[in-house]
């Protein structure tokens, strides 16, 4: 017994450590993942995000520098009252926010940097750099921001902003900290233009300290610099575009009808996108988000939805033309009105008598075009079958639905369809005819586009039956590809003899017509003007306002270079304000220069902010004057 | 002749000793590698200086095995009283480190008396047992005994350096193996395990459960040994009480709160908790493995302090994982049990003596050290022998361990 209890123990012992290694080692997995935790640590590494260029090559958006004065509040010894009111001028803030910060920091992490100040630019960071020695633990950390080389656009490029919590949530790629695109351009190409960013893996030590790389570096990644794009747009018709739309509110896009590439896309009121970068940032950015009368975020051209007006009869013309139900030379007499059965006749008015088909649209006559909408309509032995076949005649345009443009925010408009009127008439207990949607034929009523479809059509006429989807991107940088589907050609419904008679009508808005007083030496415009009636709610009673003001029209009439819409609110008729804003803009395009200068003056000269008051004045107030 | 005797000497062993100082080495180089300074030769280093060491210790080890093995014997009084000063000069000429006056700084090194001492006691204690004279069974012989061994252990807890001290229980095993009552061990054990017993579930079911114990023993015995029993209970009881007393009074917060984070009773991964949770974290974090050599996440960051002394087997679990850590505890258990074995076939009662006290100490060092680290006893600081870095602690052992590979094989020429 005494020789062997002694190694008995040692036996009984060794098998009870043999099970705790065990335990720890093999049963136990909750050590490898503390372990991970406290002693790697993934720093990233974030690339250059991609610059922006127009079409002509010229630089838009590149990247800056901007300064952070971070503090590692271990590290501070405490101030002097004198260095200290020196340091807060420094920083331009006061002491008690000094305080403030500091004491927040300290709260977050002794040793790992907080945010004191950010975004000092170049020229406060020479400032600042030459001083920062004398205040212990601070220093300087320069990020990138962007640099816009224009004061247009901002509704194109978009923005970029700090990433929250649901996106996060939503993809893995990004961290609490990271910049993502937020609105148009930045956030359609996102990750074309952000690159992809770098991961260290650092070895950490008890203290939090880095103290070299985690496994020599094998997890590591190496950034990729984000690629640079270009942009459709040309910058100085956009800018000029945002100049003529100073003080009125609506939309201008222009764009090239061969290719569908977006040569100018304003929406007005506007802002310049270099208030959304630096320290003033969140407190211009809160200040446009709040602005719900005027609505500078609101991109009229892609979210805006309007009843297109008489621009509308160009389609009503075509599908009339295609169903058979007119030709060209057929002459309809109109008697100043169009009785359709409602309680009062749909007016007109005064023109010549009778007229074919490019005299109705050159004479914009109500009675011509609400005739074949009905004939086409009622070509088919039930108003539902000639509402759906007329929509989708329509839906060949890019009507009703998303365009498929590369920008991100975007509305469908309505092209009404049976089911909608089923509904809206309680389809089979009451019964509907098409004499009940007939302000469909002239872009009123229940139809409503965006001004981007209002270009799309319009493009597809100047092209007698085409088009390219809408796009802003002309090349990804060192690839040349863009996406398949703005390379595709899609074909209206429509057979290409039909586009004449239209483009001729067109032509003659310009030449003879309502759109005579935009005429331009040597550009043969071919338009259509548009007076879109249109209602807002007082205190809960529907209110009409001041007409829109619409144009549509491409150039030149062979071979168009330039096909345009234009909306301006409450602007009243068509070529008011439209017709000559358009006209500019196309002389600015195809020219170069403006040889209209008293048209230029003025649209420069005038200002609807007057009648933009009027709803919000509180008094009864007289429109369309 | 050294090299004719070599042959004599229990290879087995000296394989095991190399094999340990070696992996020691490996893991110390690991736990304070720096990729700042590598160069090799810097005697700055941790594992420079470890390697020196080594060296110097295969000098000792020629110098022990050189002596004739009857000088151990004869000298053995000499060395203990030469070890009993040292470690008494320590309170007029010792240096401070950490809280602890144990080493004795000559020109840039630092010497620990306290590990030689164990070597000399060990001699002593045979030396003494194996007198023909001696009879352990009576009380008189017993107690010279035990002062034999607890007075440098008294020494050493005045240093303070408690943890150092408790390896002196371990010389008691070799008592019992010559003859000593077995009633001193029961009686140890007793006293350890109704402490911890006090400690996780208090007094008053500590009381409960031993009268229910000695209920049933002196209801299935005979009635005359009523009184004895009693005396135990009210011993056992009256203990119990006292360890609570002592616990909460005598005791300081940081002993208390080292038994409370092993009971588990206090959660603590930040201050005195911080070194037993992080020595988990990385033993844990090897799995079946390890991270391989240098590869250790928690080593580089030095998360565990004390790593290449009295953590070291931290970085062993970490960077050679469960199979790496068994091999090296196996290694220690065939070191223990070879010991044991040589000592029972020994000619002379000294050297039985000697090799078991060897044995002994090893044991308690390794389960300590290994318990330690590994969170199952509370925090001792005393090394794992052949393993931790320092000079003092590898020379102690290596001298322990080669007088007895030199009494061996001098029992080994007489057969």
């Amino acid at each position: 017994m005494r020789k062997y209890l002694f190694f008995l123990l040692v036996v009984f012992t060794g098998l009870i450590i043999s099970a705790r290694l065990f335990y720890l080692q093999v049963l136990d997995t909750s050590s490898q993942i503390s372990s991970q935790n406290n002693a790697v640590k993934k720093v990233f590494d974030y690339p250059q995000r991609g610059f922006i260029f127009d079409r002509n090559g010229e630089l838009l958006v590149s990247n800056q520098p901007s300064y952070d004065v971070m503090v590692i509040p271990k590290n501070v010894d405490s101030l002097t009252p004198d260095l200290k009111s020196e340091f807060c001028e420094l920083l331009k803030i006061t002491e008690e926010k000094y305080d403030k910060i500091l004491k927040k920091a300290i709260i977050y992490s002794p040793r790992l940097p907080s945010v004191v100040v950010s975004q000092f630019t170049k020229d406060e960071y020479a400032f600042l750099s030459e001083k920062m020695w004398k205040y212990k633990g601070f220093y300087i950390q320069k990020r990138s921001l962007r640099e816009y080389q224009v004061s247009n656009a901002a509704n194109v490029f978009g923005y970029i902003a700090e990433v929250n919590k649901t996106i996060i949530d939503k993809n893995p790629y990004y961290q609490m900290g990271d910049l993502i695109g937020k609105a148009g351009v930045e956030m359609e190409y996102e990750e074309i233009l952000r690159g992809k960013k770098g991961v260290k893996h650092l070895q950490m030590d008890r203290f939090n300290r880095e103290i070299g790389s985690y496994q020599e570096g094998v997890f590591d990644t190496v950034p990729i610099n984000g690629k640079d794009i270009t942009l459709t747009i040309d910058s100085r018709l956009q800018e000029y575009g945002e100049k003529l739309l100073i003080n009125k509110r609506g939309g201008i896009v222009a764009l090239e009808p061969s290719t569908g590439e977006i040569l100018a896309l304003v929406s007005a009121p506007n802002y310049d996108p270099k208030i959304l970068v630096g320290r003033e940032r969140s407190k211009n950015f809160t200040k446009l988000w709040y602005d719900t009368i005027s609505r500078p975020l609101f991109d009229r051209v892609l979210q805006g939805e309007y009843p297109p007006g008489s621009p509308f009869k160009t389609l009503t013309a075509l599908i009339g033309m295609q169903e058979g139900v007119v030709q060209k030379n057929e002459k309809l007499i109109c008697q100043g009105s169009y009785n359709y059965g409602g309680k009062k006749k749909l007016g007109c008015h005064l023109h010549k008598t009778p007229l074919n088909l490019s005299e109705g649209l050159a004479n914009s006559c109500n009675t011509y075009f609400c005739k074949i909408y009905k004939r086409t309509i009622e070509k088919f032995s039930s108003p539902q079958e000639g509402i759906d076949n007329w929509r989708y005649h329509l839906a060949s345009f890019g009507l009703g639905n998303y365009i498929g443009y590369d920008l991100p925010p975007g509305k469908k408009g309505l092209i009404p369809s049976s089911d909608f009127y089923n509904r809206w008439y309680q389809y089979p207990k009451y019964k509907w005819y098409a004499s009940a949607t007939i302000s469909n034929a002239i872009g009123q009523g229940e139809v409503i586009l965006t001004p981007m479809q209002m270009v799309n059509f319009t493009a597809a006429i100047a092209n007698r039956g085409w088009y390219y989807k809408p796009h802003i991107i002309k090349k990804i940088n060192s690839v040349d590809t863009i996406p398949s589907k703005y390379t595709n050609r899609y074909n209206t419904t429509i057979e290409k003899q039909y586009f004449e008679p239209v483009i001729e009508g067109m032509f003659e808005v310009y030449n003879e017509g309502t759109a005579k007083n935009i005429q331009i030496p040597g550009v043969e415009i071919c338009g259509k003007t548009g007076t879109a009636e249109n209602y807002t709610k007082i205190d809960g009673k529907r209110v009409q306002l001041t007409d829109h003001s619409i144009f549509v029209a491409f150039a030149p009439k062979e071979n168009p270079k330039i096909a345009i819409a234009v909306i301006i609110e409450n602007g009243y008729w068509g070529s008011r304000w439209a017709g000559r804003i358009a006209g500019l803009m196309i002389e600015k395009y195809l020219k170069g220069e403006i040889t209209r200068t008293d048209m230029e003056n003025f649209v420069l000269n005038g200002s609807l902010l007057e009648e933009y008051k009027k709803p919000y004045s509180g008094k009864p107030f007289k429109i369309n004057y | 002749m050294l090299i004719a005797k070599g042959s004599k000497y229990d290879w087995p062993t000296i394989f095991i000793y190399i094999m340990l100082v070696t992996a020691g080495w490996v893991n110390i180089y690991s736990a304070s590698f720096n990729e700042a300074s590598l160069s090799f030769f810097d005697v700055k280093q941790v594992y420079t200086k470890q390697l020196m060491f080594i060296c110097l210790s295969a000098l000792l080890i020629v110098f022990i095995l050189a002596i004739e093995s009857k000088f151990y014997e004869r000298f053995s009084s000499v060395i203990y009283l030469v070890a009993l000063f040292s470690l008494l000069g320590l309170f007029f000429f010792g240096k401070n480190i950490n809280g602890a006056t144990s080493w004795y700084a000559i020109g840039g090194f630092t010497i620990q008396p306290s590990e030689f001492a164990k070597v000399a006691t060990a001699l002593a204690l045979a030396k003494y047992v194996s007198d023909i004279q001696i009879d352990l069974t009576t009380y008189q012989d017993q107690l010279k005994s035990l002062i034999i061994i607890f007075l440098p252990a008294i020494f050493i807890i005045l240093q303070p350096d408690p943890g150092s001290a408790l390896v002196y229980l371990a010389l008691i095993f070799p008592l019992y193996r010559e003859g000593l009552h077995g009633m001193y061990l029961s009686f140890g054990f007793i006293v350890a395990a109704l402490f911890v017993a006090t400690l996780a579930f208090g007094t008053i079911w500590i009381s409960l459960i031993v009268l229910l114990i000695i209920g049933i023993l002196v209801f299935k015995t005979k009635k005359k040994s009523i009184v004895k029993y009693g005396v135990l209970a009210v011993a056992c009881i009256g203990f119990s009480i006292s360890v609570n007393f002592i616990f909460e009074n005598v005791l300081e917060q940081r002993h208390r709160d080292r038994f409370n984070i092993v009971l588990g009773k206090q959660v603590d991964t930040k201050s005195i908790g911080y070194n037993t949770n992080q020595s988990e974290i990385a033993i844990g974090s090897g799995g079946w493995t390890g991270k391989g050599w240098l590869q250790g996440t928690q080593t580089k960051g030095k998360f565990v302090p004390e790593q290449d002394t009295d953590y070291i087997f931290s970085t062993v679990g970490e960077e050679w994982g469960f199979i790496g850590s068994m091999g090296v505890v196996l290694l220690f258990l065939t070191l223990i049990i070879r010991l044991l074995i040589l000592s029972e076939r020994q000619k002379s009662q000294f050297s039985r003596i000697y090799g078991y006290s060897v044995a002994s100490i090893l044991f308690f060092h390794f389960f300590i050290n290994i318990g330690m680290v590994s969170g199952l006893l509370p925090t001792i600081g005393i090394p794992l022998p052949f393993f931790s870095y320092g000079g003092s602690g590898l020379w102690g052992f290596t001298i322990l361990l080669f007088i007895f590979i030199r009494l061996d094989a001098s029992n080994y020429i007489n057969h």
